[in-house]
């Protein structure tokens, strides 16, 4: 399934203005490195369109993440379309390389692989990494965190709570 | 078998807006316990549970209202129909009397949920096979929440296991309703779009007899279920939660967020 899953088509021109554009529950995360940004191509003159995504389909930040893409593309001289579409559903696969290491740097720990994620909700393995020490002496806490996209979990070396971002295939 | 010819708008439109009441409803309830959960991480989940509710109810009445023009939006499906026009089973308008009701209700729709969205995923209409295949990752979630709870409650101290087992004689027989199609649902079935909800209830009633035998509990004797929920005709409770959730629009017409 995953090998269908188109990449992301983003216009060399557009790409530097969304990757500026952060995610509005993640600050540190673009929407581009969060994998929400789907496609931006210009359509002619300076108009452009952008699709974008829903991680959760309770996603609160949608509506702001439309908001904020016309603002930065309208700073940078484009007239923006923003179309929310729902397939293929966004999986944590595409959060990219950069963004899971932003995601840890900012005490956030990125999602495993599906089968250790299935574990470690269930409380039956230690394989989730503390972002503060790097432990993996850690215990779910609750399956469901601070947004919808996380659990929370907490560390048992270094005692510290911390966010946990779930795997979503 | 060869599908029959694709149902008119209007009965597309009612097919989407039906599925989406269950959730809606339940959606509603769920929100109503923020601040109020056992516990601060519990209270977390189902409001979680809630949004992510919500948020597929959205998807469904947007699309719901580009087929029904007219100036119909998200909000006035979701906010301005009369009681007899909402098409929830009464399961999920059944009061939230204590934690024992609460995840009871919640695992025996969560089942159903997720039964529906595995078959929606493939149907021939593309929006809601695209809706069913975003909302089955957070349905799968749910599953897992509410079968957890149930096992620690029927399984925990003799408190916990008499709650469990009285929510379940109580909620079990509006555990049915869902398998009994409308006409409306019958032609979305016929034209490949909607799902053959009676063969949908051999896998549901294995899946919850499997975690009852884990949590200890017992389907009561002699069920005689209830319907009416999808037919408009709701318990005494529905006008209590529409009233709630329709103040504002009706209050002040038209306002948005
Ligand atoms: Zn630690």
């Amino acid at each position: 399934m995953d090998a269908t899953i188109p990449q992301q088509e983003i216009d060399p021109g557009l790409l530097a203005v969304l990757d500026a554009v952060s995610d509005p529950e993640i600050p540190v995360l673009s929407i581009v490195q969060m994998g929400v940004i789907r496609r931006a191509v210009s359509t002619g003159g300076n108009r452009v369109e952008v699709d974008i995504t829903p991680t959760y389909s309770g996603c609160p930040a949608m509506d702001v993440i439309a908001d904020d893409v016309r603002a930065a593309l309208a700073r940078a001289g484009f007239e923006a379309q923003v179309r929310l579409v729902l397939a293929p559903a966004w999986t944590t696969n595409w959060i990219t390389p950069q963004g899971r290491a932003a995601l840890e740097a900012y005490g956030i720990a990125p999602p495993l692989e599906a089968s250790a994620d299935k574990a470690a909700l269930l409380g039956e393995s230690k394989v989730v990494k503390c972002p503060r020490c790097g432990s993996t002496r850690t215990t779910l806490v609750s399956r469901f965190g601070s947004t919808a996209c996380k659990a929370l979990f907490k560390c048992d070396d270094c005692l510290e709570p911390f966010d946990y971002f779930k795997c979503l295939k | 078998m060869t599908a029959a010819a694709a149902p008119d708008t209007r009965t597309l439109a009612d097919f989407v807006i039906g599925m989406a009441d269950n959730d809606l409803i339940l959606a509603q309830q769920l929100g109503k316990l923020c601040g109020h959960g056992p516990n601060l991480e519990t209270d977390i989940a189902l409001t979680n549970i809630s949004l992510d509710l919500f948020g597929q109810v959205r998807s469904c009445f947007q699309y719901a209202a580009t087929l029904l023009g007219n100036g119909a939006t998200e909000d006035t499906i979701a906010f301005l129909r009369k009681e007899h026009e909402y098409r929830n089973v009464l399961l999920v308008e059944q009061p939230s009397l204590d934690f024992g009701h609460i995840i009871v209700r919640q695992f025996l729709y969560d089942v159903f949920h997720h039964l529906l969205l595995e078959r929606l995923q493939f149907s021939a209409d593309e929006t809601i096979a695209a809706i069913a295949r975003k909302s089955i990752k957070e349905t799968a979630y749910h599953v897992r929440f509410s079968a957890d709870w149930l096992v620690r409650l029927g399984d925990g101290n003799d408190e916990s296991r008499a709650r469990a087992q009285a929510a379940l004689d109580h909620l079990w027989p509006y555990a049915d309703e869902w398998f009994l199609p409308t006409a409306v649902e019958s032609a979305a079935a016929a034209a490949g779009i909607g799902a053959d909800l009676p063969s949908l209830r051999e896998p549901y009633q294995r899946k919850v007899a499997a975690v009852l035998r884990e949590a200890t509990l017992e389907l009561p004797a002699d069920t005689h279920f209830r319907k009416g929920g999808k037919q408009g005709i709701h318990t005494e409770h529905m006008g209590y939660i529409l009233a709630e959730m329709q103040s504002m629009q009706r209050t002040y017409p038209g306002m948005q967020w």
